[in-house]
């Protein structure tokens, strides 16, 4: 299984466009980056958890894909916490680091906040295949296909980087030039890189054109990509998500609008 | 396709008038004055020199060259009596590296990507896709993904992708230089029977005669100074230019490889006194630290020797010669050079300096742009003299000395990445020659190559086993091993535990 080729499945979620999945996933932060309280980030991540059980995902698939954001949640939170701003009660204070009750809660807020947008980014996203967002963002958002579909033909390449990266490694052990300088060789290695690629690209550009990419007439598309009941379900359950933690927010009073 | 429905294109007709083609920044013209005719459903077979332009007239007839600022044209080059240009799609352009040739991540799509730039309807889409796939004889499903196809499948699928546009004109540009010996015969059969089903018009560059030699009518051949060599039937061109075209490179069928077979089991094997360099007891290889791809090799590496690694793509040819190099580790047992080979380093050359491989083992990787590291040949040979800290004096010496026998001299400050193919084949060589290894590991030196690049490869190798280099080569083509190689080592691409690969030993 790689990016160009993911998971696929039975249910309803790998059915779903995925400019859907990206709409959800970008009101659900756009609405929780507005504000930092733990309220408002407790409630959307409650109902997210509800949510993942219609995922597609395993237990253990969804322990290893989110796991990098199950990393990333607290190590901020502890960061906060230590260096946050200082308000209220002081509980511990050592050098620059100083635990007050003001970085504790802005702590647990951040901490929530990184969970509830990343975990939903993160499932939404597991289950995109890449070929079928290129469709949607062409044909449902109209973004130009010469643009989306370069990139979606540059991404296949990716791997090929991978594969040229190990190659130019253990040429310059050939070459007698891996003792020393590990930075210069670093550097000299990356620019190498950069021209492979670009031969690369270009080699694949020529091939694209071959096939009557960017020819003057009106492209049509294969696959159909359309925008139904469900997706519109799908970005409807993200928006009811956002306003319920916005509304509780407010009403037990902890919603603090980083805008004010 | 059906055949009704590929009957249905008519073929499409050439016309060049004094053609000619100047990239931009060249002072020479790749092609120039160029008078030329081909009927519709003619199947020509282009033949020229390296830089005769032959790539340059496929690339203009399919109108992928580019606008004004990739080059300058004159003369008129029509298709069916229009700029090519002007009617995409009209020709399909089947080129030679495979992995440039996928477009999308699933089969059907990828067939599917011509037609829909063309702006075909839906559902004729999806009835042309499955005949192009019938057509080339790739019967996998639709969404089967095209990163795991092999080369001969990817080129397959690209010819499948050209077909799906109905072309009228038919170019192939070297579609099986990069392929092992079941792909070439793979595409070369898938489009035989293509050919039988259409009335394109079609023309193929290859070096490599025999391959086309029955599927085509025509031969024509480029001069490399401008206009048309010769221009005929195959048989009267390849009797009467045969000579010619086997020095200028083409592989020209019955006139063999222009070398007295040298070697050929002749050369004295493991002869007395021969001094073994590397063994390697109950190796395990590994492109990654848990994927093993053959275990058991138990090999001897004779000083003044040739061993050839075979076997089918994905049997981990390429890992067991850059294990042999001592730049992969192994996954078990070990490799281990004789203490008189290891000269005061470990006996293991995996565990040795980046410098001290330099004077012990050479390797030459498949594609040379990988080791390339300077910004001009000379610079590029110096590396390793430098590397191992010799005076100047000595270095420039022999830089000068590689570069004359390798017949780079008159390219002495040209950028590495610049070169042609076969010239960079023989930097990438030189490099390694440049520190005098006693063991030369080589990746498909002559994939690709045409017959000259190929002769001097052959004659260098040869040279250097009489001098007691030791060289051991990863390679698909047979006259190569036949030509230099007393030892065969062929891997079956059987993997998994208690399977030994089977060597073939043969002298």
């Amino acid at each position: 299984m790689s990016v160009l080729t993911p998971a696929r499945g039975t249910q309803a979620i790998f059915r779903i466009n995925p400019v859907a999945k990206l709409a959800a996933a970008l009101l659900l932060a756009g609405v929780l980056i507005l504000t930092i309280d733990w309220v408002s980030a407790a409630v959307a991540l409650a109902c997210e958890f509800v949510l993942f059980f219609w995922a597609g995902l395993s237990l253990k698939a969804f322990a290893l894909r989110t796991l990098p954001v199950w990393i990333a949640a607290p190590t901020a939170g502890v960061t906060t916490l230590l260096y946050g701003q200082a308000a209220g009660a002081v509980y511990w204070s050592f050098g620059l680091v100083n635990v007050t009750e003001g970085s504790l809660e802005l702590a647990i807020a951040t901490t929530l906040r990184i969970l509830a947008i990343g975990l939903p980014s993160v499932v939404l996203f597991v289950t995109v295949d890449p070929t079928d967002l290129a469709d949607g963002l062409a044909q449902v958002v109209k973004l130009p296909a010469r643009f989306v579909l370069g990139g979606l033909a540059g991404l296949r390449l990716v791997g090929l980087f991978l594969e040229d990266w190990r190659a130019l490694e253990l040429a310059r052990r050939a070459r007698g030039i891996a003792d020393h300088g590990a930075l210069r060789r670093l550097l000299s290695q990356a620019f190498a890189l950069l021209v492979l690629s670009i031969r690369r690209g270009s080699k694949l550009a020529t091939a694209m054109e071959a096939r009557g990419f960017g020819a003057p007439v009106r492209r049509t598309w294969a696959r159909p990509s359309t925008f139904r009941g469900c997706e519109v379900a799908l970005v409807g359950i993200g928006l009811a998500v956002a306003l319920l933690a916005v509304g509780v927010s407010v009403a037990t009073g902890s919603w603090n609008c980083v805008l004010t | 396709m059906t055949p009704a429905a590929a009957a249905s294109v008519l073929g499409a007709s050439v016309v060049a008038r004094g053609w000619g083609w100047r990239h931009a920044g060249r002072r020479g013209w790749a092609v120039d004055g160029l008078d030329l005719r081909i009927e519709p459903g003619e199947r020509v077979l282009l033949l020229g020199a390296s830089g005769a332009g032959k790539s340059t007239l496929l690339h203009a007839l399919a109108g992928v060259l580019g606008g004004d600022e990739e080059g300058e044209q004159r003369g008129q080059l029509l298709v069916n009596g229009a700029e090519p240009t002007a009617a995409r799609g009209q020709a399909g352009l089947l080129l030679q590296d495979p992995d440039s040739q996928v477009i999308l991540a699933r089969v059907g799509d990828d067939v599917a990507f011509g037609c829909e730039n063309l702006g075909v309807p839906r559902e004729e889409i999806w009835r042309r896709v499955h005949d192009a796939l019938d057509m080339v004889g790739l019967h996998l499903p639709l969404s089967h993904p095209t990163s795991a196809l092999s080369g001969g499948q990817k080129q397959r699928l690209a010819l499948a992708g050209v077909l799906a546009m109905r072309p009228g004109l038919l170019l192939l540009d070297e579609p099986t230089a990069n392929l092992d010996p079941a792909g070439v015969l793979d595409v070369r059969d898938s489009v035989a029977r293509v050919l039988e089903h259409s009335e394109a018009t079609f023309i193929v560059i290859e070096h490599r005669v025999a391959v086309w030699q029955n599927l085509v009518n025509r031969v024509i051949v480029l001069d490399a100074a401008g206009g048309v060599l010769a221009d005929g039937h195959p048989d009267e061109v390849l009797t009467r230019q045969g000579e010619r075209l086997a020095a200028a490179g083409v592989w020209v069928p019955g006139r063999g490889s222009g070398l007295a077979s040298s070697r050929g089991g002749t050369h004295p094997a493991s002869a007395p006194g021969s001094v073994p360099l590397l063994r390697t007891p109950g190796l395990a290889i590994a492109r990654t630290r848990t994927e093993v791809i053959a275990r058991d090799i138990d090999l001897t590496v004779h000083a003044g020797t040739a061993l050839a690694v075979t076997g089918p793509n994905g049997a981990g040819k390429s890992t067991l010669a850059l294990t042999l190099a001592g730049l992969l580790k192994p996954a078990g047992g070990a490799v281990l050079a004789s203490p008189e080979f290891a000269a005061g380093a470990d006996a293991e050359p995996i565990r040795w300096k980046s410098r001290q491989l330099l004077t012990r083992i050479g390797t030459v990787f498949q594609s040379p742009e990988h080791q390339f590291v300077a910004a001009t040949v000379r610079a590029e040979l110096a590396v390793g003299p430098r590397a191992l800290t010799q005076p100047e004096a000595a270095v420039n010496a022999r830089v000068d000395e590689v570069l004359q026998r390798l017949r780079l001299d008159h390219l002495a400050e040209a950028n590495p990445f610049t070169l042609s193919g076969g010239e960079k084949r023989r930097l990438s060589v030189g490099t390694v020659l440049a520190t005098q290894p006693r063991l030369l590991v080589l990746d498909e030196p002559t994939f690709g190559q045409d017959l000259r690049t190929w002769r001097e490869i052959v004659v260098l190798l040869d040279e250097l086993l009489l001098e007691g280099t030791a060289v051991v080569a990863v390679s698909h083509d047979t006259d190569f091993v036949a030509a230099l190689f007393e030892r065969e080592y062929r891997l079956t691409g059987q993997a998994g535990p208690g399977v030994t690969p089977r060597a073939a030993v043969s002298r």
